[in-house]
């Protein structure tokens, strides 16, 4: 017999307990110790950063919540020293929309429901490029006719938009037209004949040589001026038409860049494999660099929709300008604190929001690229 | 550069537009059957969409008189807003046949931009503000004082202006802003706060006790403001102008919102029925039905109206200057027979 080979239940191996780690090398104050106290500079740096939240953290906190009015009229609120929210409560219909008519809110509210069922279709990855690409092209023609009335609805005057509504809608608009146009004129830029070339550098450099502003002026002020007033568009389009324009500059330039980092042997194997020149630049090129440049793409829509506040200048009461005026209201003078917040923290939101989107995007983006 | 340039462009255009004949305002209106009226980004008591969405203040007042006067419906008014870069131009560029927003009657708009001013329907000017404490009931009152003003404006040369002219001393406390302006002087770091008067009521009903300021009675500076038409329709202009007439006219003669169908009915005055249209068609001189300051009336009021409900009661102007002439003010409508 070998008894050695007989293994009784007490022979079983049995892992010891992982030791804990060293001392100091976890929980908080390690990772205090790792990322502010690393050195003298960080540490001073970062004493005089927590001193400094320390420092105005009880007064925003008294402003924001413990002293603000919650509810009731101006003069509860003026009565208080924090903030007055039933201001912005009060103001928020015509925030959202200005002057638009308030018995026909659900128009621009399904308007903004599909923009963010395409946005999350999107995302979900459901629907065939080209599908996708079609409906994007198509929200903006619907969001345009249920703010503006057609097919028998009540129409809405241009002069009646406003608010958040108003920024969106430019800043859709602005996006959704611009990148075909961007794409363009980066293919005419870079693939052009000597003429087609000249002109589209042409237009980008001149575009991109003056600031936005200007070219708001342009469209709103300077327009009317030089045509019979049977040609001239409303101020909203015309505004609409020099956002674009400003924002198709920038985007070629974009698109340029993702045009240029395409290797020679795409082109050179699609046109081997006896693709037309014209469908290896649209299905061949233009995906792939577009793709590369889906970062700097995402930056100029947060950028556009921001730079849509600028429209206060020629007389659109866009968000910004419906949060200044909502100020102004005689019922409710004296809260621009509360009113520029909550316009900042909109502001914030939304951007914040649209670069996670964009992030999101990119990532699916590259692992379709590793698939 | 760019500004010379600029000016010289709208220069250009001003002569461009002033030549092509605005004939035919009433017409295009009628069509239309909705005034386009330039109004203001938002001016307290002025021209502001209150929560509602509605435009509320003395210049949307007024569009919607003219509107009614004209259309019958004081609703039929699209309301634009202007930037006062483009106020002048809207108008004189057809884009909105009237504009309510503000402005000062000048020689050089009047004269040289393309418009033509209609009828003053308010005199601001600059005033000042004090505390209620200091006891200063006059602007003269302020001799040795401070004045918080913002610099490199007209205010603060009208104010060296003034104290020269009266030969006191005032001591001007200069801001590069209006809001750090009223600051400072909610501080008590000056006396006085100047700048429009109209302004200065809507700064006081933002201050946490609008009751311990007092707005001096005396303006220094000359700021009447004006609806104005495109330059060349002169029915149309003078549609406006008596529009505005007939509701100072109205409150002169004692006819408001609730009173006008009575009044119209059964008033013996000549003056009453002329101007509701109930002996003498006053309409027809101008190219408007009978009932253009009846319909006119019944939706907006008559001046003082008008006056009360925008200016009065949200921000506590007083009307001083812009009393009835019969009070010591300057509103005076010109007869309409």
């Amino acid at each position: 017999m070998y008894p050695a080979m007989r293994s009784t239940s007490a022979d079983v191996f049995r892992p010891t307990d992982a030791r804990p780690a060293p001392g100091g090398n976890i929980g908080m104050l390690r990772w205090l110790q790792e990322n502010l106290f690393s050195g003298w500079l960080n540490s001073y740096t970062s004493l005089v950063l927590i001193g400094f939240v320390l420092w105005v953290f009880p007064a925003v906190l008294n402003w924001l919540v413990l002293d603000a009015t919650f509810a009731g009229d101006a003069d509860t609120c003026r009565q208080n020293t924090g903030a007055c929210w039933p201001f912005i409560v009060d103001k928020f219909p015509v925030l959202m929309v200005g002057v638009y008519p308030q018995e026909l809110l659900w128009r621009p509210g399904v308007a903004c429901l599909a923009l963010l069922v395409l946005a999350a279709v999107t995302y979900t990855d459901r629907l065939k490029g080209a599908v996708l690409v079609v409906a994007w092209l198509l929200l903006p023609v619907f969001a345009l006719i249920m703010i503006g009335g057609a097919f028998g609805m009540v129409e809405v005057e241009q002069s009646l938009w406003g608010g958040l509504m108003l920024s969106v809608l430019l800043a859709l608009v602005g996006v959704i037209v611009s990148i075909p146009l961007g794409v363009l004129l980066a293919l005419g830029r870079y693939y052009g004949s000597p003429l087609i070339k000249a002109l589209c550098v042409g237009f980008i450099e001149l575009v991109r040589g003056v600031p936005l502003i200007t070219i708001l002026f342009m469209a709103s002020v300077m327009m009317p001026m030089f045509l019979p007033p049977e040609m001239v568009i409303n101020n909203l389009m015309r505004i609409q038409i020099g956002m674009i324009f400003f924002s198709a500059a920038y985007m070629a330039e974009v698109v340029r860049g993702g045009l240029q980092a395409i290797p020679k042997g795409q082109t050179e194997a699609s046109l081997a494999l006896g693709v037309s020149p014209w469908k290896t630049i649209a299905f061949v090129v233009v995906p792939q660099a577009l793709r590369h440049v889906l970062p700097p793409l995402i930056g100029r829509c947060i950028a556009l929709f921001k730079d849509t506040s600028l429209v206060i200048i020629v007389g659109l009461l866009d968000f910004l300008g419906m949060i200044k005026n909502s100020a102004f209201d005689p019922e409710w003078l004296g809260f621009q604190k509360e009113a520029y917040f909550f316009a900042a923290f909109v502001y914030w939101l939304i951007c914040y929001g649209l670069s996670l989107y964009g992030r999101a995007l990119e990532n699916r983006g590259a692992s379709g690229a590793r698939r | 550069m760019m500004k010379t340039r600029i000016m010289v462009l709208a220069a250009l255009a001003a002569t461009v537009s002033a030549g092509a004949a605005h004939a035919g305002t009433l017409e295009k209106v009628r069509e239309a059957g909705v005034l386009a009226c330039g109004v203001s980004e938002g001016v307290p008591g002025f021209s502001n969409p209150n929560s509602e969405g509605r435009w509320e203040g003395l210049d949307a007042d007024v569009c919607r008189a003219v509107a009614a006067a004209v259309l019958g419906d004081a609703d039929a008014v699209r309301f634009v807003p202007l930037s006062s870069k483009q106020k002048i131009l809207a108008v004189s560029s057809g884009q909105v046949e009237m504009t309510s927003r503000t402005t000062t009657w000048t020689m050089k708009r009047d004269g040289a931009e393309g418009v033509d001013f209609t009828q003053v329907i308010f005199f601001d000017g600059q005033g000042f503000m004090v505390r209620a404490e200091s006891g200063i009931t006059t602007a003269k009152g302020l001799d040795g004082g401070t004045v918080c003003v913002t610099t490199g404006t007209t205010t603060e040369l009208n104010l060296a202006d003034f104290a020269r002219a009266q030969n006191i001393q005032i001591e001007a406390v200069v801001f590069e802003g209006k809001r750090e302006a009223v600051e400072a002087y909610l501080t008590d770091r000056c006396d006085a706060l100047t700048t429009d008067a109209s302004q200065l009521a809507s700064f006081r009903m933002s201050f946490p006790d609008p009751g311990a300021h007092t707005i001096l009675p005396n303006l220094i500076s000359k700021e009447p403001l004006a609806p104005l038409v495109a330059h060349g329709d002169n029915n149309w202009k003078d549609i406006v102008s008596w529009t505005v007439y007939g509701l100072l006219a109205a409150e002169e003669l004692g006819i408001n919102s609730a009173n006008v169908d009575e009044m119209a009915a059964s008033s013996s005055n000549p003056d009453v029925q002329r101007l509701l249209g109930s002996s003498v068609d006053t309409g027809n001189f101008v190219g408007l039905g009978p009932s253009w300051m009846k319909d006119a009336i019944s939706a907006v009021g008559n001046y003082g109206e008008i006056f009360d409900r925008n200016l009065t009661i949200p921000l506590g102007l007083e009307r001083g200057v812009n009393a009835q002439w019969k009070d010591g003010g300057l509103m005076y409508a010109m007869p309409i027979r």
